[in-house]
């Protein structure tokens, strides 16, 4: 209820600030007219010159596609940010225990979308951030693990991006994660199925050339989890790897599984320095 | 050994329903990327080279290269380049071997193979995104005839 009354004053104030509401691929994005993203910048280091700018996907869409994503009222994305909201507060499972029990707001993990994919020294492996949702609801709250792609999870992941909104991605690709990030790195590169295409043919070699009626993007997953406008719902990263290497007529990896754990690490840290941006819209 | 003897079991089956004088993927012939001899003997359509070119299912040439020629048909992409002028700047001989395995010239390229059906990492059954039940079952992107045909039409392009 109160969340209602903040769209609507924001609606108001960007009613009243932004002349016409269109945005052009150079166009800052700002979203309800106060959280800066930046959707262009330098190029991390460590992608050694393959790309001078990394570009979110935003900055690819039609004026019609980025126009929702400036305001959470016409966001589609946002009632599953509140309906996540409502599942955080929801006392589950053996412990008598919500999100909230131990973490308070969800604003409280602001930043934590920002260096996920992370190594987990307890684990001795990289996590995103599915599995550490997973992890409190089955060690912690005494709950049954969500799907990985169901909509809980989906949902869930929208909440924590939208709270880091605007911060720098920032993910580790050193230490105890360059093995991954290694691993993520080779698969990025490699030509999979009859097509034989690696995501670098498309999104670093490609990038901004139309394929049909398709505008290609840099594949960055700075703004995930993205509402997909053909799907009309919240969609994975991992469903969207999964989605990709299955169109170059390949056998796809699992979602969940370690190759799509490896590539989301390196994928996310092509994206060091744009902003977190999720839940955005997509074509 | 195991993929030799399935290939040989291909090959056979392949012998089988093909006309005799087809060249299968294995035997194409690449000089410099250049494939001197006709894949099947019989002249290309270059009506339905044109369906190929712009039919999804088939060749979907036009996802990536602009043709002026077919204009009617939407949506033509920019990954590859132009392919106005394509019947003056190449021989038949070079287009057969772009066409039918476009890395035989440009070893780097973005450009599938459409006359190809192993050496693959990873291939899958078309686009269901699952493993074929046997790797030797995968067919080539285009027949030999439908190479044959969307050369019979690039010839024509001139500028």
């Amino acid at each position: 209820m109160r969340k209602a009354a903040l769209h609507v004053a924001a609606g108001v104030l960007t009613l009243a600030a932004a002349a016409p509401a269109l945005a052009g691929e150079n166009d800052p994005l700002i979203i309800n007219g106060q959280i800066e993203i930046t959707t262009r910048t330098a190029a991390p280091a460590h992608l050694d010159g393959h790309l001078s700018e990394i570009r979110s996907g935003w900055t690819f869409r039609t004026d019609e596609t980025q126009v929702m994503q400036m305001d959470d009222f016409d966001n589609p994305a946002m009632i599953y940010v509140d309906a996540a909201t409502d599942a955080w507060n929801t006392v589950e499972g053996s412990a008598d225990k919500s999100c909230a029990s131990c973490h308070e707001g969800p604003e409280s993990l602001a930043g934590f979308r920002a260096t996920t994919p992370k190594w987990n020294a307890e684990a001795g492996a990289v996590w995103t951030q599915e599995m550490y949702v997973n992890n409190c609801r089955t060690e912690r709250m005494g709950a049954e693990a969500w799907d990985w792609n169901g909509q809980d999870m989906r949902n869930m992941t929208a909440l924590l991006a939208s709270v880091s909104r605007g911060m720098p991605v920032n993910v580790a690709i050193d230490g105890p994660a360059a093995e991954t990030w290694e691993k993520g790195r080779e698969m990025y590169y490699t030509r999979f199925g009859q097509l034989e295409l690696s995501c670098a043919n498309c999104h670093e070699d490609n990038y901004d050339n139309l394929i049909r009626a398709d505008h290609l993007s840099q594949g960055q997953i700075n703004a995930f989890p993205a509402y997909r406008l053909k799907d009309t719902n919240l969609v994975s990263v991992h469903n969207r790897f999964r989605g990709c290497i299955r169109d170059t007529r390949a056998a796809t990896f699992a979602v969940g599984s370690p190759e799509f754990i490896a590539l989301e690490l390196y994928v996310a840290s092509r994206g060091n320095g744009l902003s977190v941006e999720g839940p955005s819209v997509r074509n | 050994m195991r993929t030799a003897l399935a290939s040989v079991v291909a090959l056979t089956l392949c012998v089988g329903v093909a006309q005799a004088d087809t060249i299968t993927p294995e035997d194409v012939m690449f000089d410099y990327g250049e494939v001197a001899q006709s894949l099947t003997g019989t002249p290309g359509d270059a009506a339905n080279g044109i369906k190929v070119m712009t039919n999804r299912g088939l060749g979907n040439c036009i996802a990536c290269h602009q043709v002026t020629a077919l204009e009617e048909y939407p949506y033509h992409g920019e990954v590859g380049p132009s392919l106005d002028g394509a019947g003056d700047r190449w021989t038949p001989e070079q287009l057969r071997g772009i066409v039918a395995n476009a890395k035989e010239m440009f070893p780097d390229s973005i450009m599938p193979s459409f006359y190809k059906r192993s050496g693959y990492i990873r291939v899958g059954d078309a686009f269901t995104g699952k493993a074929p039940a046997n790797e030797s079952d995968i067919t080539t992107l285009l027949t030999a005839q439908e190479i044959e045909d969307v050369v019979a039409f690039l010839v024509t392009l001139k500028d």
